[in-house]
């Protein structure tokens, strides 16, 4: 509406806009003291009409870190939509209580719906399979951390690249960033989509397709796993042949190199052993503590708060 | 009524054999208060079958909508027995409340009173994603 800010997609930030959201969350990390008053007397709705944890937690957290306050529910039975509300109305709702919005809904689209009459900046904190962008906003963070820029390395995805929105909106970032080569590692029935094959084709990128987790540890410079999410198959027989996939375990390690990074989404279930989290290169735990992060620079960003 | 000419509106040519009343009733022309024919599978020498609308009145035409069913489909524009605009409608960019997204886990399968639209998203091929969660639309139309 209007002039107002709103994040539903990664693509509606520019690669400037994302390195200006770095930059801002490099400084937070740097001098916390400087913005633990930002948001003072500003409130955060955050709209879960779907459980989260870590989303929900570290929007939390980065407004509380701000200074400012939050409120919010945490499942829909718990707000008006249980009674029939649209999510426009909820929306419309929300703004009259709060400076911007978090929302996450199980239907696709729904923060677009939301963004036609809000009056105040919504962020799209995940929208069923489609878009989670706040999460891409920690990967790019992350790898802008561990690895000094982003660009000029090899990504292995690997695990539901089908259906894991992570991957498809990271892949969808990385593709605006030089010399970035991927590597989908994937069960035959996992692969990545043929619209984004189609992308990667288009776009001219060097990127390949393996089954072996093994063969390819060698030669990456990321390894980004994903969860073989349950709720996302139309069936349990589906699941439960493919849910264990890919383990990577502290042994499959060994050949990688020495600064490659492994990243996760979280939550894992077995696609990673413990005994990695022991290993110097496991970075997913410090991934949603950038999450935290780069929450913070969003939030100051769509409130236009310097 | 003489459907060799018209007065003042619109003759609709070169549509898809098969396709006329599917159009016919995508613009609304059954609740139109004028007079309108449909001449199905005339024989053309370009597409070998074509169907034709023609309208004898001056009512607003949705050239977007003609757009979408097929960039084939030529709009005459006649006024008083004569000629005054010939051309092909392109594809628009937003097409609103002509497709519905079949994708069950899509917002507009349960939220009230908000429009369907889709956006083109390949002009050649003429490929359409729902706005609100990418859903392609290819049709062989």
């Amino acid at each position: 509406m209007g002039d107002v800010k709103h994040l539903i997609n990664i693509t509606d930030l520019s690669v400037e806009d994302i390195n200006h959201l770095m930059e801002t969350a490099d400084d937070i990390i740097a001098h916390p003291e400087k913005y633990w008053d930002s948001c003072a007397h500003k409130k955060l709705a955050t709209l879960f009409f779907e459980p989260s944890t870590r989303t929900r937690l570290s929007f939390t957290a980065a407004m509380m870190e701000l200074g400012g306050n939050v409120l919010g529910f945490d499942q829909a039975q718990s707000s008006s939509s249980a009674k029939g509300e649209t999510v426009s109305d909820t929306i419309i709702m929300a703004g009259c209580y709060a400076d911007i919005i978090a929302m996450r809904h199980p239907k696709e689209g729904a923060p677009v719906v939301g963004a036609v009459k809000s009056r105040v900046p919504i962020i799209n904190a995940g929208d069923g399979g489609h878009f989670h962008p706040t999460q891409t906003l920690t990967d790019l963070m992350t790898i802008h951390r561990k690895k000094g820029e982003i660009g000029n390395f090899t990504v292995g995805l690997c695990g539901d690249l089908k259906y894991g929105r992570t991957v498809h909106s990271l892949i969808d970032a990385l593709l605006r960033y030089e010399n970035v080569r991927f590597v989908m590692i994937a069960p035959e029935e996992l692969r990545i989509p043929s619209y984004i094959r189609d992308r990667l084709n288009n776009e001219g990128v060097d990127w390949s397709e393996v089954e072996s987790l093994e063969d390819a540890i060698p030669e990456l410079d990321i390894l980004y796993m994903t969860r073989i999410q349950q709720e996302r198959f139309p069936s349990w027989e589906d699941y439960e042949k493919l849910k264990d996939s890919f383990i990577l375990t502290r042994e499959m390690l060994k050949p990688a190199k020495e600064d490659m990074i492994v990243m996760h989404p979280l939550p894992r279930v077995n696609e990673i052993d413990v005994d990695v989290d022991e290993d110097p290169r496991a970075c997913y735990f410090y991934q949603a503590l950038m999450g935290k992060y780069i929450r913070m620079a969003l939030i100051l960003y769509l409130l236009g708060i310097k | 009524m003489n459907i060799d000419g018209i007065n003042t509106g619109y003759v609709l040519d070169h549509i898809k054999a098969g396709k006329g009343f599917e159009l016919y009733h995508l613009l609304g022309l059954d609740k139109a208060d004028c007079t309108v024919a449909i001449i199905q599978r005339a024989s053309s020498g370009k597409y070998g079958a074509k169907d034709i609308i023609k309208i004898d009145a001056d009512i607003p035409i949705d050239y977007d909508l003609i757009g979408y069913i097929s960039p084939d489909i030529t709009v005459n524009i006649v006024k008083d027995r004569e000629l005054v605009k010939k051309f092909k409608p392109k594809p628009p960019t937003i097409l609103t409340n002509v497709l519905e997204c079949r994708n069950p886990r899509c917002i507009t399968s349960v939220e009230r009173g908000i429009p369907q639209k889709f956006r083109l998203v390949d002009t050649e091929s003429r490929d359409y994603r729902c706005v609100y969660c990418d859903t392609l639309y290819r049709e062989n139309k």
